[in-house]
């Protein structure tokens, strides 16, 4: 086995006492910037690039601290969604649907163990994956053209209205207005200002996570305002600090599943973990939902997008490292160090730069480990974030989310934005419109329009490049299958009544 | 006594007047973009190496204010900064075909553009199971038939990328009608499009070769030419443009522009002081690892050479329809 031996070497790398250090250092500093609402693991990776060049770190000890505190906030993502139901990053805003509900229930420590589990099995998996099948899934990759991928969107958004279990025109009405919301900006193909009222700083349309921090953490403050004398349903005790083995077992389907899923989309350039964690939770909703108890705090539902977005974020390394091709934001952040390291990844990286590429894999390996050991036993210390009164909690999330907006862009501009979608939130909840269509609209929209004109570009503006190629169709073929599922079983359900 | 003392202060003032030639402190570079870009490199190193070439007794920070391909900093910088001699601002050609494109606030007028350290360099390429083998090949199929290559890039319809196909082709004795029917595919980075490229979606990529370089050497795309004046020492045997027959350069440059208001000497000194990092090996170095070619062009001749760049791409985009 040759992979075996490089391995190995990559092993004898990243085992260095500095690099065990950085390892660790790294999973921790991650973790706790991916908890915090509003900084992701793109801001993680770019405020800890500074470090490792003060640290005067050689390409594989910064590269390996840097994936560390990558895999870490993808771990630490979960921690706000369970908790206060803000979602700490982009990818781990489906984990708010479940864990948010099975907190309330005084099963926090529960949620956190199991999406804990869950991040490791994803993680571990595609790292797995990113060993064995790098070079063989590069080819894969490069059979996705935009046909492939718009086809790839349209079974995402056809998804969609399974997810939220929200009332299905509602649902509509709110991934309508956020892919609305992503059509502002310079339009991607001509360059052509979008609704952008002549303001420069709409160029670059809404970031994804400002409209995420407005929408989750500003809206639950003006909320919590609300009710400011009453009782706010985020303080309950915590009944017991870890899970059930067989509860575990339980959700060990939904792991492996939602894993499969998360790696596709984090390998497929340009779709990322977020795609990856919402396909992963609107999949396993229609394997295993029976009892319709998702949303309510089904484990099933946390354990999904958990190892989703963490089977993702190993599966977006093998675009960036074997093509050049950012996976995600934070990849592409990873990628921007990379050349700064004077390192051209690409398809010569695996050979040219051995020590850099196995010593990365291996200290992937040694960052679950740790990250596993961190987040099982550290569960009742996130747990007691819980007993925090609300006056001290909430002032500090407003505060979190106003530096987290701010360090992104250092633009004031986007903290009115962000309040903007605070209120936008608070109006919305009232109305019973569900958030989470709105943002993966925002998220997944702008990619979905880029891929759909590229076709038309590539075909002058003949519509049947979209249905020309077996990937496309079979994408198609798998939509249609499931949405004729959910109606056949929405009128079973109808007759039943 | 009191014209004494005047005549001393005159004196003084005399002899003091050369040793306060204009020195920039407390300098600041803005790069109009996300951490990570092509604008943020150029700050960080030149800001590095100023001060370990001891041309700036301190570090000069760097800020970066992305927004509208560089608008939102070229507006904040004639709106609130326009006599500020101690900043400078990340430049390239992409910044230009924005105003070329009446994308920015105001013309090339409004800043002054101090100078440029280096390009990255534009190159032409296929699959590398194409049956096109040359840069006339492709030309002239696409002479023959605008649509019957489908070309891509990392920019938008009338971005840099475009624009060089187009100058190409216009040299190739394209007719002006044609030009806008070349299908043109924008991607968000140089190795989306490669990748794109070897997936066989598209036949043919124009962009920078900096951020694709490992793509040549690994030998999964075929070059057909560079858009520079001589062959690059880095691909010595892959023929220019020019010595295929179409004298067409595509220059991504990089470089720096300063408020408009600043003094001549304000000015200068800056030229002054960026000309000497050009010639510093250390600049020489950096530049060349990042896939970058050293060009120098600094304070006049750079000023009209912006002015030039800016008028040539106004005609091509006014020819393709992507302004009137």
């Amino acid at each position: 086995m040759e992979i075996l031996s490089f391995l190995a070497h990559g092993l004898t790398v990243a085992l260095t006492p500095t690099n065990l250090g950085l390892a660790v250092f790294g999973c921790v500093a991650g973790t706790i910037v991916g908890a915090l609402p509003g900084l992701g693991p793109v801001n993680g990776v770019a405020i800890l690039i500074p470090l490792a060049f003060t640290l005067g770190l050689d390409p594989a000890s910064a590269l390996i601290l840097l994936a560390c505190v990558y895999y870490g906030t993808m771990y630490g993502g979960r921690i706000s969604s369970i908790m206060l139901n803000i979602p700490g990053d982009e990818p781990a805003m489906m984990t708010c649907l479940d864990g948010y509900p099975m907190a309330r229930k005084g099963k926090a420590a529960e949620a956190l163990a199991i999406s804990a589990v869950a991040s490791f099995v994803g993680a571990t998996l595609s790292t797995i994956g990113l060993t064995l099948f790098a070079p063989l899934l590069v080819k894969v990759a490069i059979h996705f053209g935009p046909a492939e991928y718009f086809a790839l969107y349209v079974l995402a958004f056809a998804t969609i209205g399974g997810v939220t279990g929200a009332n299905p025109a509602k649902t509509l009405m709110a991934a309508a207005f956020g892919l609305a919301l992503g059509t502002v900006g310079l339009d991607p193909v001509s360059g052509t200002a979008r609704y952008t009222f002549g303001i420069f700083h709409l160029f670059d349309g809404f970031h994804p996570i400002v409209a995420i921090v407005g929408l989750f953490a500003i809206s639950e403050i003006l909320v919590y305002l609300e009710h400011a004398h009453g009782t706010h349903p985020g303080a309950v005790a915590v009944h017991r600090a870890y899970a059930r083995l067989s509860d575990l077992a339980k959700a060990g389907g939904a792991m492996v599943r939602g894993s499969l899923i998360g790696f596709v989309s984090g390998v497929l350039p340009g779709a990322g973990a977020s795609l990856g964690s919402f396909l992963a939770y609107a999949m396993e909703k229609r394997v295993s939902d029976k009892q319709g108890s998702f949303g309510h705090g089904d484990p099933r539902g946390v354990a999904a997008p958990e190892a989703g977005n963490n089977a993702a974020a190993g599966g977006a390394l093998i675009p960036m490292l074997s093509l050049g091709v950012p996976g995600s934001g934070t990849t592409a952040v990873l990628l921007a160090l990379l050349i700064s390291l004077n390192i051209t990844p690409g398809p010569l990286l695996f050979q040219k730069q051995p020590d850099v590429v196995w010593g990365l894999i291996a200290s992937l390996y040694i960052a679950n480990v740790v990250l596993l050991l961190l987040n099982v036993p550290l569960v009742g210390l996130f747990t007691r974030l819980l007993t925090l009164p609300m006056w001290l909690l909430l002032p500090t999330v407003v505060m979190v989310s106003f530096v987290g907006v701010y360090s992104i862009n250092h633009s004031t501009f986007d903290l009115l934005v962000m309040v903007g979608f605070g209120v936008l939130g608070y109006l919305l909840r009232k109305l019973d419109i569900p958030l989470v269509p709105i943002v993966l609209g925002l998220l997944l929209g702008a990619e979905m329009e880029n891929n759909y004109r590229r076709a038309l570009s590539i075909s002058g503006g003949d519509a049947s490049i979209l249905f020309d190629s077996t990937i496309a169709v079979s994408l198609y073929a798998a939509t249609a299958a499931l949405l004729a599922i959910a109606v056949v079983s929405a009128i079973r359900r109808h007759r039943r009544r | 006594m009191f014209l004494t003392k005047l005549g001393r202060a005159v004196g003084l003032a005399a002899v003091a007047l050369p040793l306060m030639a204009f020195t920039p402190e407390n300098t600041e570079c803005i790069a109009p973009a996300n951490p990570g870009g092509g604008w943020d490199f150029t700050c960080r190193t030149v800001g590095k190496l100023l001060v370990e070439e001891k041309l700036l007794a301190n570090p000069m920070q760097v800020t970066n204010m992305p927004g509208g391909v560089g608008a939102v900093a070229f507006a904040n910088v004639a709106g609130k900064r326009s006599d500020d001699p101690n900043l400078i601002v990340a430049a390239s050609t992409v910044g230009i075909t924005q105003i070329a494109q009446n994308k920015y606030p105001a013309g090339v007028d409004t800043m002054r553009w101090v100078a440029m350290l280096g390009a990255d360099v534009g190159i032409v390429m296929v699959n590398k199971e194409s049956e096109i083998k040359d840069l006339k090949t492709l030309l002239e199929m696409l002479k023959k038939d605008p649509t019957s290559v489908v070309a891509g890039g990392s920019s938008g319809v009338g971005g840099w990328d475009h624009l060089r196909l187009l100058l190409l082709a216009k040299k190739a004795g394209m007719p002006t009608d044609d030009l806008k029917k070349i299908r043109w595919v924008q991607y968000s980075g140089g190795s989306d499009a490669v990748t794109q490229l070897m997936g066989k979606h598209i036949g043919v990529v124009l962009t920078d070769i900096g951020e694709i370089a490992g793509f040549l050497e690994s030998g999964d795309v075929r070059p057909l030419a560079t858009m520079s004046d001589e062959r690059l020492p880095a691909f010595k045997d892959l023929p220019t443009a020019k010595e295929q027959g179409y004298d067409v350069t595509g220059y991504n440059w990089r470089g720096f522009y300063m408020p408009g208001k600043v003094s001549d000497e304000q000015y200068q000194a800056w030229v002054d002081m960026l000309g000497k990092l050009y010639k510093s090996d250390a600049w020489q170095q950096e530049a060349t690892a990042k896939g970058l070619t050293l060009i120098w062009r600094g304070g006049k001749e750079f000023d009209g050479f912006v002015r030039q760049s800016e008028a040539d791409m106004r005609d091509v985009s006014k020819a393709i329809g992507v302004i009137k």
